[in-house]
């Protein structure tokens, strides 16, 4: 074999062996997604998404508590940490020095990477504990705490990399920092800021740990913030883990429908990103 | 022919962290007049013309001494409010910035931010006069509404002219203007230059020398952070005082 063919080869097996990768990072991805719909859509009909839980024995039922209960503690996390991780976001790209942003950006990979039992843990001592009451607010704060550092990372992220040079364009107009920022940098970073948070959105609404200290769980429909509220996650897993066949196909529903949401989450980022972008360069 | 001079700077250095960039600068610029600051990369000409509105402030590190003086105001003096100072002093950037927004709000923004229009009607006005004093008007009436990313690049520099312009500055900065331009969009912004001296004081920095002689009155030439020669634009090019100046225009180095 002369040096064109062995160099030829080589390099077609470097390539086969980076595809062969991506293949097997989607296994787990393809059987996922084909067992929870296969073993979901057997139990998912219009009951699941209007009835509430029916007592073991009784079949049917459905789990629109629980639907309901995810949605609100992911609205009341947006609620807690999209103007708290995008203001982080633009201290740390804006006005910290590169010191203090590099601190920050140490910061909010610490707090990402803490397990998310421990921000339960943690949500259980300053918001439970103390009103002796599991409550969806509390949730709420556990899964904003989470949400938080995600969003800081990625608007600090994207506001970096809008030019300088737009920056200076908006002072020399006599602009102050603050409204440079409000009124040009900010609005020229905001198609991926909006797909971060949504991303963070997708991220935490699957997330059970934090909640099973917290929101814990509720048999009944509540809307209210003091009480303990159900979510789908802790649902599935409450019933994935149960000794009944009935819940348990419910648990395969439940997670398909979680699935969805998050799905439906990333697309809707991909369609508001691309609208938006659209209309900066048309 | 005495006149006041808009701009006298004195004694001037200018320090990134200890580095030294400007070396005693002093320079008087007239009113009306196109003045030209020529010389090789990094000799200090655009730091220069950044210190005259200030937009060196950012720069972590940046120290000034001596004075620089407009209507004889020390624009360094701790009373003056920079944002104040950008307003009389408006800038041109080298790589045309417009804003990602329509080509109107991009005009528009400095009269908004400043809250100089009162009405709907008067911001439309200032718009269309800003453009028209751009020589840009006739090409984007039909589309205002649309992106500004969407003009060409000699489009989007003249779009750029326009938006300092709105807020009728007193000075206006150029730097590098046209140096990532065709030549057709250059010479459409050195015609721009020469129609926009009558209003404004101009002060432009170009690589291009052939650009300082067709468009402006005074050139200054810097090396190493040096203020070698100021003088007409016309005897500076054809009689230079200094050998350093001749070395340069001729070629000779560079």
């Amino acid at each position: 074999m002369n040096r064109t063919t062995r160099r030829k080869a080589l390099s077609s097996a470097f390539v086969g062996f980076c595809a062969l990768s991506v293949l097997i990072a989607l296994v787990p991805l393809a059987l996922v997604l084909s067992f929870v719909v296969s073993q979901g859509i057997r139990a998912i009909n219009v009951d699941f998404f209007t009835q509430m839980p029916k007592p073991v024995g009784e079949p049917g039922g459905g789990m629109a508590n629980a639907i309901v209960g995810t949605l609100m503690l992911a609205g009341l996390g947006s609620l807690m940490a999209v103007p708290i991780g995008v203001l982080s976001g633009i201290y740390a790209s804006e006005y910290a020095g590169t010191r203090i942003a590099s601190l920050i950006r140490f910061a909010a990979d610490t707090l990402n990477g803490v397990p998310s039992i421990v921000i339960g843990v943690l949500v259980y001592g300053i918001a439970v504990l103390p009103f002796k009451q599991f409550s969806a607010l509390a949730g709420g704060i556990a899964l904003g705490i989470m949400m938080i550092p995600i969003i800081a990372r990625t608007t600090e992220e994207l506001l970096l990399l809008v030019p300088g040079t737009m920056r200076e364009g908006a002072l020399a107009l006599g602009a102050t920092r603050a409204r440079a920022v409000f009124t040009v940098v900010l609005p020229a970073a905001l198609p991926g800021i909006i797909t971060g948070i949504v991303l963070a959105l997708a991220r935490i609404s699957g997330e059970t740990a934090p909640l099973l200290f917290t929101a814990f769980n509720n048999r009944f429909f509540t809307t209210s913030l003091r009480q303990p509220i159900s979510s789908l996650t802790v649902q599935v897993y409450t019933y994935a883990s149960s000794p009944y066949a009935d819940w348990q196909r419910q648990a395969w529903a439940g997670a398909l429908v979680l699935v969805t949401i998050v799905l439906l989450c990333s697309i809707l980022a991909r369609v508001a990103t691309r609208r938006l972008e659209s209309m900066h360069a048309r | 022919m005495i006149l006041t001079p808009k701009i006298e700077v004195a004694g001037l250095n200018f320090y990134y962290g200890a580095h030294r960039v400007l070396e005693d600068i002093n320079l008087r610029i007239q009113p009306n007049q196109v003045t030209a600051l020529i010389g090789p990369s990094g000799c200090g000409k655009s730091t220069f013309i950044r210190s005259l509105n200030r937009m060196n402030d950012i720069v972590p590190g940046a120290r000034v001494e001596g004075s620089i003086c407009i209507d004889k105001q020390d624009i360094y003096a701790p009373s003056v409010d920079v944002v104040n100072l950008r307003r009389r002093v408006g800038m041109v950037f080298q790589k045309s910035n417009p804003f990602p927004k329509s080509i109107f709000d991009n005009v528009a923004y400095g009269l908004r931010i400043n809250g100089m229009t009162s009405s709907r009607e008067e911001l439309r006005g200032r718009v269309e006069a800003s453009l028209k004093a751009a020589a840009l008007w006739d090409e984007v009436r039909d589309r205002l509404q649309t992106s500004a990313l969407a003009l060409s690049g000699g489009q989007q520099q003249r779009l750029c002219i326009a938006r300092a312009l709105a807020i009728e500055p007193e000075i206006v900065l150029m730097d590098e203007p046209a140096s990532a331009l065709d030549p057709i969009a250059t010479q459409k912004i050195e015609e721009l230059i020469y129609q926009l001296k009558s209003r404004y004081t101009i002060v432009i920095v170009t690589h291009n020398m052939q650009q300082a002689a067709r468009v402006s009155d005074v050139t200054a030439f810097f090396w190493l952070g040096r203020l070698v020669e100021c003088d007409r634009t016309n005897k500076l090019f054809t009689a230079p005082k200094e050998k350093l100046t001749e070395d340069y225009i001729t070629g000779r180095f560079g």
